[in-house]
């Protein structure tokens, strides 16, 4: 689960971690409100005004501006709110701009990178710091991996000072910033660890004039599999940064994902999920959805996925796949079935079942009556559902 | 002519009485799998319809010290499942099989840490991984039996049903498995590609090795790397998500194209570069092994 900048900064601050003052905003009036209180608290003229969506690279795609007095921070917002935000992270289409962040203007001594991950390979929680601050980090990583300095935090043991101080010291801060930056650290890792992040992503990390540490930004994924320990953090959600189908899969514990193509697929595991994508393309067809029905999918949940697939107008054909194991091919045949009794079918549909109770699946769909393609293998199946949508 | 499990294996299972384990229990009954105890705690000296003779205990420990289990396997939920794998292992459970679905990433970083030092000689599979069947001898998790047929091609596989998928080709073709492993999709886990080809490689009954990887993580282009070293078995592979968009999780909490890295191009060419044959589609893997040999 993703959260936006100020939700993740309202976070931070319950952890004691240094931010920026500043104030959300739902619309253009709350936001130049939000202009005049900033400036009085900060008694400064400078104001930043930052985009809320769910991507990075928001600064470069101009969803970032730094105004000095109100009439400045009254065109920003007025460019930015409602803007279509494209970033390398939005796609071409962009993310439209409903939520802004105005925050107070700091004087910026320097800027870095600092981020928080699992590594994989080592199956350890892992900070990585790099003076680059500000710059995309993949990049960083790609040109210059030397200039990414990284710690592990050892389990139960956890994040440790001298490791601040490691990492402080290459970033080249002096002795006392170093003392700052070690509380930043303590309370930053136990953020990450407590929260089940699944990452945490402060660029720029600066320091300021009169030797603060801050978080100029705050990006956080949560692990999805650790949600049920932070009930609280439900209405964090933002569902107009998600796909209204995806958000609609999910009610049903679906895992789906919108594609660009023509052919829907309904397909159990999600191995299998992508190798129907796959497969679907290698025949010349294009993939308009990634859908894994799960292990225990019962009919309510395949009639659910099915009728997600069908409510979107791109999609030319159904191809459904499916490797019963746990998962019976008669449920899933009872679930298409009553689906397409309930919504009608206008378009092409391939069904191929093997595994659990193989015949009965195909007996149910048989004697439906439904005008539905069969297939022996997963290769026929793809082979005919592109035919089909030609 | 195996690999971690055989007929030697006396299997215990974790969460047998809730119906997850209860229905694979008796799968795995039916199949010819010796299950020998589960583990319920507060549920002792009770018993699961359709596994007469398999006593409950409230511990690993009571469990392993009565019947001598030498394998788990773990269906208890997911918050409580990090838990289970480590009184396992505290019970010396050599082989530690968690088929379930949804374990925190960070749990999972705790129990690796626990178990590299407290128990380093105990293998654990998974989680979020279907299991391991040697055919015709012992069947340990979720997949359907009947599809397996007994023979010498080393099966490794991060998907569930993917690994059916591959494993009914096989069959289809004649080319029986000594082993099929389900390793799991989650970023944290057990057994990796690279343990379960060191395994294939040394078993004499074992004659040829099918890999089947998927997006995320670099484990794939890892096991290539050690497959170019020091296997002369042949290998065939394939690699799910060849046409998935980076940024985007599918389905599996490890199977994302993150920052440039864990492409299904980038481990494809590994793959290929380490002399591993590459089916070029999904409906393909069964007749690319077949061609090596």
């Amino acid at each position: 689960m993703k959260i936006h900048e100020y939700q993740g900064k309202d976070l931070f601050r319950k952890y004691g971690v240094p931010v920026p003052f500043g104030i959300p905003a739902m619309n253009k009036d709350e936001a130049i409100a939000a202009v005049a209180k900033v400036m009085d608290h900060s008694g400064g003229e400078v104001v930043v005004v930052k985009a809320q969506i769910h991507a990075g690279g928001r600064g470069m795609g101009g969803g970032v501006k730094v105004c000095k007095g109100k009439a400045a921070a009254e065109e920003a917002i007025n460019a930015i709110y409602g803007m279509q935000l494209v970033t390398h992270q939005t796609g071409p289409e962009g993310k439209e701009v409903q939520r802004l962040l105005v925050e107070q203007g700091l004087d910026i001594k320097h800027e870095y990178y600092l981020g928080i991950t699992l590594d994989r390979a080592t199956g350890r929680v892992t900070v990585m710091a790099s003076t680059e601050g500000g710059m995309e980090i993949e990049t960083v990583a790609e040109e210059s991996p030397e200039k990414i300095f990284k710690e592990a935090i050892v389990p139960g043991i956890g994040w440790q000072d001298h490791q601040s101080r490691s990492l402080g010291f290459k970033l080249g801060l002096d002795a006392k910033q170093v003392r700052v930056f070690g509380g930043f650290m303590q309370k930053l890792t136990k953020c990450y660890e407590e929260m089940d992040c699944s990452l945490l992503e402060i660029n720029p990390l600066i320091t300021t004039g009169d030797g603060q540490v801050m978080a100029l930004d705050a990006k956080i994924n949560f692990d999805d599999n650790g949600l049920y320990r932070h009930k609280e953090l439900e209405e964090w959600r933002d569902l107009t940064e998600e796909d209204a189908s995806e958000v609609e899969a999910s009610k049903y514990d679906l895992s789906f994902i919108n594609l660009d193509g023509t052919i829907g697929c309904m397909v159990n595991g999600a191995g299998l999920a992508m190798s129907t994508m796959d497969i679907i393309k290698h025949y010349g067809g294009d993939p308009a959805n990634f859908l894994d029905v799960g292990g225990g999918a019962t009919a309510e949940k395949v009639t659910a996925a099915f009728k997600i697939i069908t409510s979107d107008p791109r999609v030319k054909g159904i191809f459904v796949n499916i490797f019963g194991g746990i998962m019976k091919c008669d449920t899933i045949a009872n679930g298409v079935v009553t689906a397409v009794k309930e919504i009608g079918l206008k378009v092409p549909l391939v069904v191929r079942l093997e595994g659990t109770n193989v015949e009965l699946g195909k007996k149910i769909i048989a004697e439906s009556g439904l005008n539905v393609e069969t297939c022996t293998d997963m290769g026929d199946g793809a082979r005919k559902i592109v035919e089909l949508t030609k | 002519m195996s690999v971690l499990i055989g007929k030697e294996t006396k299997l215990l299972v974790q969460g047998m009485t809730g119906k997850t384990g209860a229905f694979h229990t008796v799968q795995a009954i039916e199949y010819g799998t010796n299950v020998v105890a589960g583990v319920t705690p507060g549920k002792a000296g009770g018993s699961v319809e359709g596994c007469p003779g398999v006593p409950i205990f409230n511990t690993c420990e009571e469990a392993v010290a009565a019947t001598g289990a030498n394998a788990t396997v773990i269906y208890v939920p997911p918050p409580f499942a990090a838990d289970a794998i480590m009184e396992a292992a505290a019970a010396g459970i050599p082989l530690i099989i968690t088929i379930t679905e949804g374990v925190p990433a960070a749990d999972m970083v705790n129990v690796k840490a626990f178990l590299e030092s407290e128990h380093p000689e105990t293998v654990l599979v998974g989680p979020n991984c279907p299991g391991v069947i040697t055919p015709g001898a012992c069947k340990i998790g979720i997949m359907p039996g009947y599809i397996h047929k007994e023979g010498d091609i080393g099966v490794v596989s991060r998907s569930g049903t993917l690994t059916y998928e591959v494993v009914h080709q096989l069959t289809t073709l004649g080319l029986g498995q000594s082993t099929a492993i389900g390793i799991g999709g989650d970023p944290v886990k057990g057994m990796d590609f690279i343990d379960c080809i060191k395994l294939f490689n040394e078993d004499p009954d074992t004659r040829a090795i099918m890999m089947i990887g998927e997006i995320g993580g670099s484990s794939e282009e890892e096991a290539a790397a050690y497959i170019k070293e020091h296997v002369k078995k042949p290998v065939a592979g394939f690699i799910a998500g060849l046409t998935a968009p980076p940024g985007k999780r599918m389905g599996h909490a490890g199977a994302i194209i993150a920052g440039g890295k864990g492409s299904a191009q980038d481990k494809i060419a590994a793959m290929e570069a380490a002399g591993i044959k590459m089916a070029p589609t999904p409906a393909d893997m069964g007749t690319t092994l077949q061609s090596l040999l």
